[in-house]
């Protein structure tokens, strides 16, 4: 670990604090926004940014900074989930078609290509059909669109683990099939997707975000960042803030994720 | 044109069938699986959800198209046998063909997606060809921003650039209008900027990677041994080779320009198959979006023909290789 963060470029760690600043607004966003989230005070509606209130304030006088903070559990929890469902099938797919006889491996292969092609809104809404709006189908849409890309990643991975000497050397000393998956392909299978996960989160975020803009995902007075918008999107000539103020913190977290993520891969975690 | 060239050229017209057959059935399968595998009467999800004010011909009717009256296999080659014959049905909620609507909304897009892309590669090589050939302190040090500046705009949210443009440049400055007037290039302008910036900041890192590589690559060398001015070397030699990186991923500039167009037609309020596609998820208009799932990936097949033949016209090896197969 301390070898990887000796190969952090400045970039990087500037990522790191920006995650970490998020992590603490997840865990205790009262250490940095104090106020009241739900707080309403007509007579302060629409104040643009200022000191009191950096994010200035939306229709009810709710200050859009402590909302913003308020709302990075949910955000960054619908991103975690939704890139968990995505790795969970995934794994399913890749295991199965890295570990399996020839024609499995082909035909998931040419399954998840197909779906990787599909753009990711274009899978997500077609999900979203199906089961209707809401944030929680919006978050399995989500998950599910993304897990094309995954299962390509993990597909090429596991097979060449598996085809690698030290598996064969592990089988030939008469390991069992289950113990040669669970200790030695699995690990070294997984290991490449913490800079890819990392990475996911952050693009996770963004379409979660951006199916709750379209009107299909959490609907507004909840805190969730998209939802936020597309409240705000109502108002985007008169008070630009109640969208400019979200859609940065969205910005902000997927360009961090993205580039923590890359450092990860570069300096050799993956 | 030899037997050999016409047996070659016979080959890549099934090869590209073939393809477009394997998308479009793993299209429809996936479909079928999505509608079948989210529970409660397909009739239900197929008429706009639980609570849809369907009348009983309407549920006939949706029976008899989907088949939904046969045993699970024949439902399945009936979907199939409706999607490769591009037998779409009707919109549950216009009560129009759904090839109506989509050949209505398609060339507006098409149309948004090919200016982005045009002005993302633009954009993309400009930055790409500054950020490697800048030299001094000042210029290495303003590569470095533009290199921070490509990953921050290969991340930006179109939902959000979009809304930063309209308020800076409609409501503040008034230069380009917010919304969409048909005919109106104007109305074009904040629209194809949203969607081309990502998509340039992604190809930007590709393209400036490969070319760095490239201006140290044994060819580079071997052409500037012979004279060829930087400008020289950079057209003929080391751009061309840079780009094909970037060129194989348009797979990916394909899926950030319709995902985009989903939110940027929206946003603008501009008519396309992004903002149809919208408004049939909303009210569940399942033969709409399936409609438009089946469009979009048959564009994507047409889109890897395009992308093959680029690739062969940029790179002479794939030319050499072709000709060595066909020889062989």
């Amino acid at each position: 670990m301390r070898r990887a963060l000796r190969g952090f470029t400045p970039g990087a760690w500037v990522a790191l604090a920006v995650v970490v600043v998020m992590l603490v607004m997840v865990v205790a966003p009262g250490l940095i926004a104090p106020g009241d989230p739900t707080a309403i005070a007509p007579r302060e509606a629409f104040e643009p940014p200022s000191l009191a209130h950096p994010f200035g304030t939306d229709e009810s006088g709710r200050d859009v900074w402590t909302r913003v903070v308020h709302g990075a559990v949910s955000s960054l929890g619908v991103g975690l989930q939704a890139t968990v469902i995505g790795v969970a099938l995934a794994m399913v797919l890749g295991f199965a078609a890295g570990l399996g006889p020839r024609w499995l491996d082909a035909g998931i292969a040419r399954v998840v290509e197909v779906l990787y092609a599909l753009p990711t809104m274009v899978l997500a809404l077609l999900l979203v059909t199906v089961r209707g709006p809401g944030l929680a189908a919006s978050v399995l849409a989500v998950g599910l669109a993304t897990a094309p890309g995954y299962a390509r990643i993990l597909r090429s991975r596991v097979r060449g683990v598996a085809t690698s000497g030290y598996v064969a050397a592990a089988r030939l000393d008469g390991l069992a099939p289950a113990r040669v998956l669970t200790r030695h392909i699995a690990p070294n299978a997984l290991w490449p997707l913490v800079a890819v996960l990392t990475l996911g989160i952050g693009q996770a975020v963004v379409w979660v975000a951006g199916l709750s803009f379209l009107g299909l995902g959490a609907l507004p007075p909840s805190p969730e960042w998209g939802a936020m918008l597309n409240a705000g999107r109502v108002y985007l000539t008169t008070a630009w803030w109640l969208t400019v103020g979200p859609g940065l913190a969205i910005t902000v977290t997927a360009a961090a994720l993205t580039a923590l993520g890359r450092a990860f891969g570069r300096v050799g975690v993956a | 044109m030899s037997g050999s060239g016409v047996r070659a050229a016979a080959g890549w017209v099934l090869r590209t069938l073939g393809r477009a057959l394997t998308v479009v059935v793993v299209t429809a399968t996936v479909v079928f699986l999505a509608l079948r595998l989210a529970g409660g009467d397909p009739v239900e999800a197929v008429l706009g959800g639980p609570g849809s004010q369907a009348g009983p011909e309407a549920v006939a009717a949706a029976r008899a198209q989907y088949g939904l009256d046969l045993p699970l296999w024949q439902q399945y080659l009936v979907q199939l046998r409706n999607v490769l014959t591009l037998d779409l049905g009707d919109s549950y909620a216009r009560r129009v063909p759904v090839s109506d609507l989509l050949t209505a909304q398609l060339p507006a897009t098409a149309v948004l997606a090919l200016t982005s892309l045009a002005l993302a590669w633009v954009i993309a090589l400009a930055v790409a060809v500054l950020a490697t050939t800048a030299r001094g302190r000042l210029g290495r040090a303003a590569a470095r921003v533009l290199r921070g500046g490509e990953l921050v705009a290969s991340v930006l949210p179109h939902f959000w650039l979009g809304a930063v443009l309209i308020v800076v440049f409609a409501s503040t400055l008034h230069w380009f209008p917010a919304t969409s007037t048909p005919g109106s290039p104007a109305s074009l302008v904040l629209p194809t900027v949203t969607l081309a910036v990502p998509l340039a900041g992604f190809l930007g890192q590709l393209v400036r990677d490969s070319l760095e590589e490239a201006e140290s690559a044994p060819f580079a060398t071997t052409a500037r041994a012979r004279g060829a001015s930087p400008t020289r070397v950079l057209g003929r030699h080391t751009l061309r080779h840079a780009v094909l990186p970037a060129v194989s991923l348009s797979g990916w500039a394909f899926g950030s320009l319709l995902s985009g167009a989903v939110v940027v037609e929206v946003l603008f309020g501009r008519p396309g198959l992004g903002r149809l596609l919208v408004d049939a998820t909303l009210v569940r208009d399942v033969p709409v979006v399936v409609g438009a799932v089946v469009v979009v990936a048959l564009a994507y097949v047409v889109l890897t023909v395009v992308v093959e033949a680029l690739e062969l016209a940029l790179d002479p090896r794939r030319r050499a290789g072709d000709a060595l197969v066909a020889a062989a």
